[in-house]
């Protein structure tokens, strides 16, 4: 059984290159379609559902992870048919919170772990950290890559690492952070790409939202594309969540352009795709609102992130 | 060595201008890419001017929200030493603003007044500026142990329908009592006359006026009215001309999230009652406070 699977894993020093001026030909065509009314309306729609709402600051209470709760379950009642976003991500210590706010909701609670956002810390307390995100409730874990090692070559420690993380997370779901923004070269973006997907990724994610630049298009298509050749390679399907810096509801349609044109319909759902964001979803809402009312519409009317 | 040529000589291509918006300290094209052609009085082609949509409106109004924080945070005399800015700028290119003014059909004697009036209204409110808050400002006497007090603070984004008749000194006087007071502006420019307001645009580029603090736009009065009327983010709508219709339509829509609407009906921009600091107080709320003290 071993023996196969080793078969099965690729050399990832042979990752296919990235053509860098292609994928911005490519990108700046996604950004040209034109959609309205209806069509408008179902993408925003579908962007708020698949919205992580997301809060990871040192400075996070037990407070502010609460208000986050109810703003995930009542992002504008006043307003029908509003669909409810997918997760709520917080660290591991505030977990526990907010499983028990979200309770019967239906919403998911992430848990950035391994160290997050440097990861680097040594792999038994990258493990513990895991496990104590699943044993407080967590129904996703994003974890973040060893980039110093990536950067050094050590290919084999980052795909076992993963390995290791998605065993600690059991039934857990697992995101794994390349944090592109550290990994230089579009080339390099594909193959540590490759890594986590080989390595048991359930989702791969750009970005920590701690370095800028965080998620581009350019960075997301890369991904989206190591996912396409991964589901040609094995059947299997994986998540892409784009995180930080997508704040405007214009660009998440792009977005949701560029998904449909590389995965297909198969991925339009928020089991296979989700924007990390906070500030997105009041700027999706404030959209919808327009849609609705015909006026452009102002924050002082949202709620507060 | 063969003479180079002059280029001085008549055979010289005219470089032209082109009337573009401002908007967040830049000067875009209208997104909408549509325009509409100024003719001056005597039927020549003044130029092509941009005739900007509901969607260059809403990125006005996000600038102007974005810029108010940081222009409402200066202090007044800061605003007053901009204001004063203003007017030594317009002064400096005053020839321009008067030859605008001609070829949209004034008489020069009219232009040279309109100029000369619109750089003194800019150093009136300038004065202005650092002195409206301790004039309209209070103390008030209460029966309760309480010390109580009045202060203004600017209302917010303003949209502004600027003077159809008097397309520099009106369009001036109703920016500078805007800005003095920290609030930060949407312009409509005068529809037959847009030609200073695109040039003043250049001014207050030049002038420390901080990016998104005036924006100014061009088109039609009929096709953005509903627009500045209805922006739930716009907390001000100010409006000088005579239209019953439009006025009771600004009147109607401002109750849509309680916009003030200040109307100065057929207001003559070049008499003595349009210069006066409660000009600047109709942009402002008052803010009361109570603050315990002891006998």
């Amino acid at each position: 059984m071993s023996a196969t699977l080793t078969l099965d894993i690729p050399d990832f020093r042979n990752s296919p290159r990235v053509d860098e001026v292609g994928i911005e030909e490519r990108v700046s065509r996604f950004t040209k379609r034109s959609i309205k009314t209806e069509a408008k309306n179902t993408g925003l729609r579908l962007i708020l559902s698949m919205i992580d709402l997301t809060t990871l600051e040192g400075k996070d209470t037990e407070g502010k992870v609460r208000q986050l709760c109810y703003k995930a379950r009542h992002l504008h009642d006043s307003m029908e048919g509003i669909p409810k976003v997918a997760a709520v991500c917080v660290y591991p210590s505030l977990v526990r919170i907010a499983k028990k706010e979200l309770e019967g909701s239906g919403i998911n609670v992430a848990a950035v772990a391994t160290a997050f956002p440097s990861g680097q810390a040594p792999k038994a307390v990258k493990l513990a950290d895991t496990k104590f995100a699943v044993k407080e409730g967590a129904d996703e874990v994003d974890m973040v890559i060893s980039r110093g090692k990536f950067l050094e070559g050590d290919y084999k420690f980052v795909f076992n690492e993963i390995g290791a993380v998605k065993e600690a997370c059991g039934e857990a779901h697992l995101k794994v952070i390349l944090e592109t923004g550290e990994l230089s070269t579009l080339d390099n973006i594909r193959r540590a790409s490759d890594i986590a997907l080989y390595a048991g990724a359930d989702f791969i994610k750009t970005s920590t939202g701690k370095i800028s630049p965080a998620a581009t298009m350019q960075v997301t298509l890369v991904m989206l594309e190591a996912i396409r050749d991964y589901y040609y390679a094995t059947g299997k399907m994986v998540g892409m969540k784009p995180a930080g810096g997508i704040a405007k509801s214009k660009l998440a349609l792009h977005y949701l352009v560029m998904l449909k044109e590389t995965l297909g319909n198969a991925w339009m759902t928020s089991k296979w795709f989700r924007f990390g964001a906070s500030s997105l979803a009041n700027d999706v809402l404030m959209q919808l609102a327009k849609q609705e009312y015909g006026n452009y519409q102002s924050m002082d009317y949202f709620s507060l992130d | 060595m063969p003479k180079a040529k002059s280029n001085t000589t008549k055979s010289r291509l005219n470089i032209q201008k082109t009337y573009k918006i401002y908007i967040g300290g830049k000067f875009p094209r209208t997104e909408s890419g549509r325009y509409y052609k100024l003719k001056s009085a005597d039927g020549d082609l003044l130029g092509n001017i941009c005739l900007s949509s509901r969607k260059d409106f809403r990125n006005a109004v996000g600038a102007a929200r974005g810029a108010f924080k940081g222009w409402s945070g200066k202090s007044a005399f800061n605003r007053s030493q901009i204001l004063y800015r203003l007017g030594e700028m317009l002064e400096g290119r005053s020839a321009q603003f008067k030859e605008e003014l001609v070829i949209q059909g004034a008489t020069p004697k009219q232009a040279q007044a309109e100029v000369a009036s619109s750089i003194d209204r800019l150093i009136y409110y300038a004065g202005w500026a650092d002195k409206y808050q301790q004039v309209f400002s209070s103390v008030n006497p209460v029966a309760s142990s309480h010390f109580n007090f009045t202060i203004l603070e600017p209302t917010g984004v303003v949209a502004i329908l600027a003077p159809e008749k008097s397309s520099l000194l009106g369009l001036v006087s109703v920016i500078a009592v805007t800005i003095a007071g920290g609030n930060t502006c949407v312009v409509l420019a005068a529809e037959s006359a847009p030609l200073s307001a695109v040039t003043f645009s250049e001014v207050i580029h030049s002038s420390d006026v901080p990016g998104g603090v005036v924006n100014i736009l061009t088109g039609r009065r009929k096709e953005l009215l509903s627009q500045f009327t209805m922006h739930m983010d716009v907390n001000a709508i100010v409006y000088s001309d005579n239209d019953t219709e439009t006025i009771s339509k600004i009147k109607r829509d401002s109750t849509s999230n309680v916009k003030r609407a200040i109307i100065y009906k057929g207001m003559d921009w070049s008499s003595a009652a349009a210069e006066s600091p409660y000009f600047i107080s109709d942009v402002q709320e008052t803010k009361t406070t109570w603050h315990p003290i002891g006998k």
